[in-house]
């Protein structure tokens, strides 16, 4: 038996594979697919203060290799998730991670004090990535000062893990990782969405209705990779990988490069039970290898 | 029935003109119960530009053979990717989703459908069929050419059409046959599936007469389990997933 359970900052969860926020609804859409129990946490969709109906369809389109998205963080607000989702949802897993998003400073933390007392809430996800807001989301992110405001604010009113999720449309990302780690943050996610776009040549108009939106899937995985690598290398906390992984191959190398745990997001919207499917292919890679326990190969890259 | 991901074998495919492909796809699973208007999403191999699974309209269910049949019409990269499948051949598939249409006692109801929007139609006339119950199909299309498998639909149930080159059955769009006037006081449902402008005008007609209509939307789709919130329409509850909350919905609670 290989032992797959990691440490992602004094939270200790039994497998590497998370979801990612905004991949996997709340769980309940798919517990058809897979036992979402056996997922080392379920971190659900972006959670705001204020419900947000999202911005205008079409909002998604498919280039090659990956997915343009400008969602918008559709949710109907924390209290919502509290009242109504949470109480749904408790069971699925033993680490519930709320992704946290706002416009300002204080929504971050009026958000986080009402997670405070549900108990499957082990972790918030602080959002400082999201490209598809008009205000705050990605401005926090791409801003060491910003970045680290938010967290400060955060760290003082929640007790519990908090993992930073950062942007990476920015020039230094591993300097973005310093600043949050140094306020206080227990582990860093990364990477969110590329800000990019997509054009219809025949009408000359942008497909999606807000012109621009963010780039996921196997298209980013390369870049994702190098930046997980970089902040590997510029960091103590545990780190978080994602972009692009669409099997247990690609899981591997993120860890590799640095990740304690990766998030599988895209990948589910092409095969529901892919998060299942990475844990069963990274138990199967160590088998083969020898590998007693996953955490002897976290960092692992051979140069 | 509960959704799975599987690979399920072709072991039919009828070409129809050279755009449509009437399709067979088998499990070796059974099947419990498949609602009429829920559909497959298929995940397309061979296409490099196709990242996302498409989605396809459930024609009808073999539950002795628990093989599906869907028609699919030949746009683009996607479809021209699985057109290239033959029998034996296996497609990756998502299914069933969505809510499927609520097949209610009402005596008499009408089908509408256009284009490709006509496949679930019959699977709903099906159901009614074995209810004891009379539905009635009503098509409109562009030209004569552009209906297919008509004789299909005219073998269970009474057939109107339209075409707007008045080449076949009553000249116009669907909402101007005179068959409205004629049963409009006799009809209890409407099921609707076509373009969008086509849904919405014979909503507007079930509104004014106060007659209970479904429409089964068609949002362009992704993940087709609700997750990725790319399908979304406005409904008087706010945006909603149509692959999940839909695709069928009370016309009177969508906001076109
Ligand atoms: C619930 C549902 C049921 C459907 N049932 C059927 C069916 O029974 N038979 C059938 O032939 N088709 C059906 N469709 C439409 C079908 O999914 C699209 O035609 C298909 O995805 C096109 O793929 P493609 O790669 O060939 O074309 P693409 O290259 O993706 O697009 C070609 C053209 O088709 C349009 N298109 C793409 N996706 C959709 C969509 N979801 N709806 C409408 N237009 C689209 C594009 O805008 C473009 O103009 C259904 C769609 C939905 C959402
Ligand atoms: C449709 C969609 C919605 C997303 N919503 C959120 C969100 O609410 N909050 C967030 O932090 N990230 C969100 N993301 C980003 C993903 O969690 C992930 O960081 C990114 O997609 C890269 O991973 P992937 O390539 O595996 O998808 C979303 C991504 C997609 C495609
Ligand atoms: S297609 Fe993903 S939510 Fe509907």
């Amino acid at each position: 038996m290989v032992d797959l359970s990691v440490d992602i900052g004094g939270l200790i969860i039994k497998t590497p594979v998370m979801t990612a926020s905004g991949t996997c609804g709340y769980g309940e859409e798919l517990v058809d697919f897979m036992n979402i129990p056996d997922l080392g946490a379920l971190v659900v969709k972006g959670t705001t203060l204020e419900p947000r109906q999202g911005n205008d369809y079409p909002r998604m389109t498919e280039t090659a290799s990956g997915l343009l998205n400008s969602i918008g963080l559709q949710n109907k607000g924390v209290h919502y998730f509290h009242d109504e989702l949470y109480p749904r949802i408790e069971h699925l897993n033993d680490h519930i991670i709320v992704n946290v998003s706002g416009s300002r400073i204080e929504d971050y933390v009026s958000v986080c004090e009402i997670l405070s007392d549900l108990t499957k809430c082990t972790a918030v996800e602080v959002n400082i990535s999201c490209p598809n807001i008009k205000e705050g989301g990605i401005a926090f992110g791409t801003s060491c000062s910003e970045a680290a405001k938010v967290t400060k604010e955060v760290r003082k009113v929640w007790k519990k893990h908090m993992m930073v999720k950062l942007s990476p449309n920015v020039t230094h990302i591993a300097e973005i990782a310093k600043a949050v780690e140094d306020e206080g943050a227990d582990s860093v996610s990364l990477v969110n969405t590329f800000l990019a776009m997509a054009i219809d040549a025949q009408s000359r108009k942008p497909i999606l209705s807000t012109i621009t939106g963010g780039l996921s899937g196997p298209a980013i995985k390369p870049i994702a990779l190098n930046m997980v690598w970089q902040v590997y290398q510029a960091v103590k906390i545990p780190v978080i990988g994602m972009g692009g992984i669409m099997n247990a191959k690609d899981a591997i190398e993120f860890i590799l490069a640095g990740a304690t745990a990766i998030q599988v997001g895209t990948a589910t919207f092409i095969d529901p039970a892919s998060c299942i499917k990475v844990i069963r292919g990274i138990e199967e890679y160590c088998n083969e290898q020898g590998v007693k326990n996953v955490r002897e190969l976290i960092g692992g890259l051979i140069i | 029935m509960q959704k799975r991901v599987e690979e399920l074998t072709i072991i039919d495919k009828q070409v129809i003109r050279n755009d449509y492909i009437c399709w067979e796809i088998q499990s070796d699973k059974v099947f419990d119960k498949i609602v009429p208007g829920q559909f497959i999403n298929i995940h397309v191999k061979d296409s490099p530009g196709t990242f996302a699974r498409r989605p396809f309209s459930i024609h009808t269910i073999d539950y002795h053979h628990n093989s599906i049949q869907f028609m699919m019409k030949v746009v683009g990269d996607g479809t021209k990717a699985l057109s290239k499948l033959e029998i034996g051949d296996k497609m990756d598939v998502v299914y069933p989703l969505g809510n499927g249409f609520s097949i209610s006692d009402e005596e008499e109801s009408l089908l509408v459908g256009g284009g490709y929007g006509v496949a679930p139609l019959y699977h709903v006339a099906q159901e009614l069929i074995a209810k004891g119950k009379k539905p009635c199909f009503l098509f409109g299309a562009r030209t004569q050419n552009n209906f297919i498998l008509l004789d299909r639909f005219k073998n269970i149930a009474e057939l109107f059409i339209t075409t707007e080159d008045g080449s076949a059955g009553h000249k116009g769009l669907v909402t101007d046959h005179p068959i409205w006037k004629e049963r409009i006081a006799s009809i209890k449902k409407i099921y609707s599936c076509g373009p969008e402008s086509m849904m919405e005008a014979v909503a507007h007609i079930a509104e004014k007469n106060n007659i209970l209509c479904e429409a089964s939307l068609d949002q362009v789709m992704c993940c087709g389990v609700g997750v990725c919130l790319s399908c979304i329409k406005n409904t008087i509850r706010g945006n909603e997933a149509t692959c999940l909350h839909g695709p069928v919905f009370n016309t009177n609670d969508i906001v076109w």
